[in-house]
């Protein structure tokens, strides 16, 4: 389980980066950042890039900032950095709270959010994340930079919208209100692995009535995606046992899980109908009465 | 730079000038090419831990980083735990509560627990056991590895005060 | 001879390791970390293939890679046998056996096909992804239930069928009240050692010596079977233990790699070195474990077993290697347990896959027994409608049946139990557990919508596997003790336990005490540690060396040193004093060793040397026993497990180190675990194995495990060693499968519920869902 041979590059700028990557993606080269999914496929030689660059090292692409409305989130941001809150307000308290699902604590040192975005594994926490709050994700490359929709951003199991010459610079996040309740359940195998099925859900309580509601799904189809059908069964309903039911059963008619195995995609079906109901309930309870 | 590069790795305070290829993970470094063989390589695919390192005090697994990329960085391994002959208490800890058996995990544990401890030295018992599964031991079952680290903990806490 | 008058100091005390210092320090020598100069790497080819025919096999284009310094294939080592087993009664499985390298047919995925060597590793695999083999399918079979396929022309993948029975089977099932029938699965799961396997082999010309480095478990066997296999005669060939990182029965065995370094090395003439990856760890070293069984039990009205009936199918993988069918033989025999059985049948059919062969881990045999008997034993509680912990009180053999012998051979021998108070145990544990007020609490919580249990299970293991052992002590002149054994030590603490056992016998500090294991060039005989056996075997046999060297020493210091009576001396802390007066003039080791040199006049006459030779044979093995009982919640809608509480009681007869066998009993627990809830070598239709890294294979972590009590108990020592021990090598691990089963059970309240280990979510999710659409 040696790595093949490649040439390695280090960047001291995002330009030098980006410009590299117009040079070399042609010739199979690409990005590594914090490498904790990169560098096992490569052990395995199931990746055999020929040229890496690596932006672990560019000092301008570890900037973690709110902007505005929105918190960005660059290149280099890695996933120990949420475990505390990195920007005040439920954003913080919901990216710390999710954060200590990825991996493990060692990974999370290295591993960078941007790098989780840009590989797009399904059961990527992240990409949940993003793909609920409605993140934008901003890639350039020598022939400019672009902003593309998570919606539009995830296009399958390990595909984005990312052109090979293109590096995902910064996410970013639109912040959660200060009154916006969030939840998030995972169920995995251990502690740690890649989820069965994990759900993400934050909405905002107007006159006791649920309000802009977003809930999101990963770990069950090809990529995490908000579930518009459960998301209908609770706007404008006053939050109650059986409303999260109906919510969670709407998910689990909703998802189609990717496995082949029919009890298998009955099980996935299942567990995202458990996880829904469990985040939605966790939403329920409010930040300061949280255990 | 595909070919072999001249790199200088600063591990347990000491400068070592090596040549490797890219591809060279730093746990083969630091067991080929610097001679410090106490770092184990378990699965070579970031699961297990055995390779755990500082690299500027954060637990990090040897075997997902290259070398190259350990330039410039300061690294810390289980030949840098110790003071001299005066063990570091995670290590007397371990010794004095049957923490290891085989030894084959044990650098990668001592390093990860040095590395949290280090950073957060009131851990509570739910956090320090779920930091300690970051890594894997086939033989001890954890029990004794979490009393080792707890009472290292509580040592280092008080030594402290 | 003088019997020892010292006070026990060691044994029975859990004083800290001797091991520990160098490994704490980032100073083991595990495999990886031995290198030689000019060392070549070797890379393994394996099949990507399960079974097929081997139509070529292309080496030009990784000759022709850098650093590559040549490519064998099995034309390379036309002259070398194949892999023999240990001796065994059960014949017909010579052909079975694995070549080092695949001869015209492949017959699981990574079967070695060819190997590389090259300067360096990185380089090595780099040339062995260039090596083509072309290979024509074959149907796979991957269900040893499934009718046996062809092996080659003209021989099945049965081996054989292996048959054991006593008493009147059909009789008592005519007679019986009642009959409970299972059909239950063990999944294939192994011991997977946190250190991969490795090799490093090199010829000193000088000596005209073959080593092998990295050995271990069975080096004295092993030294032996290479050296036929090589051609050479036994005192040319030495094997050499390291540090090791975890055995579980796995590592030590002999391996095709073991065979193509050395084979390298002779050749080439320089070293060759093997460390494995882990993914070639997960493919290539031994599986083990899987297993169907079909049992029926005859009861009487009130639970009794009248007699059990079983015919199981062992799935050992694509070719029988070291431990030949002994596997599916133990479970065969061990499948009665601590239970009385009047009437048995066992039919189990030894059927070879399309898979990694198989071979022992840790409690081998019983792991599966244990499940399936307690399996049945909870089915006889839920049909006689009695409790689960009354259903084994029933059945449980008694103290008057002690020494039992079982009308079944073992290893040559009748079975016979040699001691043990099943009850005592029984209550002890349940009494430790609070078994009576956990089960109201349980219902309370089960009462509000909880679905929470408590299961319970009891066991039989074996230990102290002979027929014999042997060690040599030698003090040495600086008063140092070094016991020198053909043991192994696999990282379970045999250097402290055999130190402890040699420190009290002779009058030493443990400490003072050096264990030497692992290597055939210090004594010429040896079995190793597996079997639970190197502190019965060794420890017994280092007990007898050291009353010699004990005797030795009093008797020279008494006529030569100190003028009096050899009644009137002890040895204590080193030193030879005198019993009346502790504080008068004293003679050290170190001092009675030197006076025992060669040229020395005190030698004169006498064996140089203060030193001595013990042999410890035993023909029966010892049978340590323990019971289980855990609480489990389940959560429904996801299938998960959550273990709350566990208690392993175990009785070793005597500890001499109860810290390390607490250690073996917690470590071997989570390792059972494993195998109840997480592990298993899953393959795909082609047979494709699916678990090939460590994010497929799962192992248990820190937060998968609860809280273990441990209750070790001596009740029983054993009467067939001069110290009464029982081994505790694989004291927690026997029956996690069956009391998870059981707990499992209870909570989702359903008995039998539970059939397949190990119990993945998926599993249990489905078994809730047969629930729900069919309430019973």
């Amino acid at each position: 389980m040696k790595p093949g041979q490649f040439t390695y590059h280090a960047p001291r700028s995002a330009d030098e980066a980006v410009a590299m990557l117009a040079a070399l993606s042609p010739q199979e080269g690409r990005v590594i950042a914090g490498g904790q999914s990169l560098v096992p496929a490569m052990a395995l030689r199931l990746a055999m890039p020929a040229h890496l660059v690596d932006i672990s090292g560019v000092a301008e692409l570890a900037r973690l900032a709110v902007e505005g409305d929105e918190l960005v989130i660059g290149a280099a941001v890695t996933h120990s950095r949420f475990e505390t809150s990195a920007v005040a307000g439920p954003l913080g308290r919901l990216l710390a709270g999710v954060a200590r699902h990825i991996g493990h604590y060692p990974i999370r040192t290295r591993g960078t959010f941007c790098g989780s975005i840009a590989n797009a594994d399904p059961a990527s926490e992240w990409c949940v994340v993003a793909a609920c709050l409605g993140a934008t994700m901003v890639a350039r490359s020598a022939r400019g930079t672009r902003r593309v929709a998570a919606a539009d951003f995830f296009q399958g199991m390990l595909a984005t919208a990312l052109a090979s010459d293109e590096l995902l610079i910064e996410v970013r996040l639109p912040r959660l209100a200060a009154a916006a309740r969030w939840g998030f359940y995972e169920f995995s195998r251990r502690p740690g692995d890649f989820a069965v099925a994990m759900a993400l859900a934050t909405y905002q309580l107007a006159d006791g009535v649920i309000a802009a509601p977003r809930i999101a799904v990963g770990g069950v189809e090809d990529r995490p995606r908000r579930i518009a059908a459960a998301e209908a069964a609770i706007v404008g309903a006053s939050p109650s046992a059986a409303l999260l039911q109906a919510a969670a059963d709407a998910a689990a008619r909703a998802v189609a899980p990717i496995d082949e195995k029919a009890e298998t995609v009955n099980y996935k079906r299942d567990v995202t109908r458990a996880a829904v109901r469990r985040a939605l309930a966790a939403a329920a309870i409010a930040e300061d009465q949280r255990a | 730079m595909s070919g072999e590069i001249d790199i200088n790795l600063n591990v347990n305070g000491r400068n070592h000038a090596v040549r490797v290829e890219p591809r060279r993970t730093l746990v083969d470094t630091l067991r080929e090419q610097c001679g410090l063989t106490g770092t184990n390589a378990g699965c070579e695919h970031g699961v297990c831990g055995a390779c755990t390192v500082l690299l500027d005090g954060e637990p990090v697994r040897a075997c997902l980083m290259f070398a190259v990329q350990a330039q410039g960085r300061r690294l810390r391994t289980i030949e840098g735990l110790a003071e001299g002959d005066k063990l570091h208490p995670l290590q007397q800890a371990f010794i004095d509560h049957h923490g290891l058996q085989c030894g084959f995990c044990t650098p990668g544990f001592l390093m990860l627990a040095a590395g949290v401890l280090e950073r957060r030295p009131d851990i509570n018992d739910d956090d320090l056991r779920e930091v300690l599964s970051s890594n894997l031991c086939r033989c001890t079952g954890y029990k004794n590895i979490l009393k080792a680290v707890r009472a290292a903990a509580d040592q280092m806490r008080g030594a402290k005060t | 001879m003088n019997a020892p008058a010292t006070r026990q100091k060691f044994i029975g005390r859990s004083v800290t390791r001797l091991e520990d210092l160098p490994l704490v320090q980032g100073r083991g020598r595990y495999a990886a970390s031995i290198s030689f100069p000019h060392q070549l790497h070797m890379r393994v080819v394996r099949s990507a293939h399960a079974h097929g025919k081997i139509v070529s096999i292309d080496t030009a284009a990784a000759l022709a890679m850098p650093g590559c310094f040549a490519v064998w294939t099995a034309a390379d080592v036309a002259a070398i046998p194949p892999i023999e087993f240990r001796p065994t009664h059960i014949k017909g499985l010579e052909p079975y056996r694995q070549y080092v390298l695949a001869r015209e047919r492949v017959r699981y995925v990574g079967e070695p096909v060819a190997v590389v060597f090259a300067e360096d590793a990185y380089q090595a695999e780099d040339a062995a992804d260039q090596v083509v083999v072309e290979i024509a399918e074959l149907p796979v079979i991957l269900d040893a239930e499934q009718l046996p396929g062809e092996f080659e022309p003209g021989r099945d993948t049965e081996p054989t069928v292996i048959r054991k029975k006593f008493g009147d089977v059909e009789g008592a099932f005519r007679e019986a009240q009642s009959v409970v029938e299972l059909d239950l699965i063990i999944g294939r799961h192994s011991g997977v050692p946190m250190e991969t396997r490795g090799a490093i082999a090199r010829h000193d010309a000088t000596r005209d010596v073959l080593e092998l480095h990295g050995a271990t478990k069975r080096p004295h066997p092993n030294r032996d079977l290479l050296a036929k296999m090589l051609g050479r005669s036994p005192s040319s060939v030495h094997l050499y233990e390291c540090h090791i990182g975890g055995g579980f029965g796995v590592r030590g065995e002999i391996y095709p790699e073991d065979v193509l370094v050395c084979a390298a090395a002779l050749r080439f003439g320089r070293p060759v070195k093997f460390i494995e990856d882990r993914r070639e760890n997960l493919m290539a070293c031994n599986h083990s474990r899987q297993q169907r069984h079909h049992i029926r039990a005859a009861i009487d009205a009130d639970g009794r077993i009248l007699a059990l009936d079983d015919e199981f199918f062992h799935d050992q993988g694509a070719y029988i290697r070291t431990h030949g069918a002994s596997v599916a033989d133990g479970t065969a025999t061990m499948l009665a347990g601590p239970y009385n059985v009047p009437a048995y049948r066992v039919v189990a059919h030894y059927r070879l896959t399309n898979k990694t062969p198989a071979a022992t881990y840790r409690s081998p045999g019983r792991f599966e027994s244990t499940f399936v008997i307690e399996r049945v034993l909870d089915a006889i509680a839920a049909k006689a409608g009695i409790d689960r912990v009354e259903a084994r009180r029933r059945n449980l053999l008694t103290t008057r049946q002690m020494p039992y012998t079982r009308p079944l051979d073992l290893h040559g021998s009748a079975m016979m139990i040699d001691s043990g108070d099943y009850a005592l145990l029984f209550d002890k544990t349940l009494e430790r557990f609070g078994w009576a007020q956990l089960q109201r609490d349980l219902a309370q919580r089960r009462a509000a919508g909880e679905l929470v249990g408590a299961g319970v299970a009891f066991f039989l293991e074996k230990s102290g596997l002979g027929p014999v052992e042997g060690v040599r002590i030698i003090v040495d002149t600086g008063g140092t003790v070094e016991v020198v054994t053909g043991a192994a030590s696999v990282g379970q603490g045999v250097e402290t336990v055999i130190a402890q056992i040699c420190a009290d016998t002779l009058g030493v500090d443990y400490r003072r005490v050096r264990v030497t294991h692992g290597r055939t060039d210090r004594i010429d005989y040896g079995t190793g540690a597996h079997a639970a056996r190197v502190t019965v075997m060794t420890g017994s046999a280092t007990h007898i060396a050291a009353l010699k060297v004990r005797a030795k020493a009093l008797e020279i210091a008494a006529s030569d040193m100190m003028e009096a009576e050899i009644d009137a001396l002890d040895i204590v802390d080193g030193r030879v004093v005198r019993k009346d007066s502790p504080d008068s003039p004293s003679v050290s080791l170190a001092q009675i060793a030197a006076a025992l040199t060669a040229a020395s006049a005190v030698a004169k006459g006498r064996e140089p040397g203060l030193s001595a030779d013990g042999v410890f044979h035993c023909e029966h093995e010892a049978y340590p026993y323990g019971a289980h009982v855990a609480v489990v919640k389940v959560d429904a809608e996801t299938g998960g497990v959550k273990i709350e509480r566990y208690l392993a009681s175990y009785d070793i007869g005597v500890a001499v180190n109860p810290m390390l066998v607490e250690g073996q009993i917690v470590g071997s627990m989570v390792q059972g675990l494993g195998g109840a809830l997480f592990e298993e070598f899953v393959y795909d239709e082609s047979g494709t194995p699916l678990a090939v890294t460590f994010a497929d294979y799962l192992l248990p972590t820190a937060l998968d495990v609860p809280p273990v009590d441990v209750l070790l108990t001596q009740d029983a020592p054993s009467p067939l060693n001069p110290l009464g021990i029982k081994g505790g090598g694989e004291s927690g691990i026997t029956a996690v499968g069956a009391v998870i089963a059981s707990a499992i059970d209870d909570a989702i309240g359903r008995a039998g519920a539970v059939t397949q280990l190990p119990v993945t979510p998926q599993r249990l999710h489905a078994i809730l869902k047969r629930r729900q659409q069919s309430p019973q």
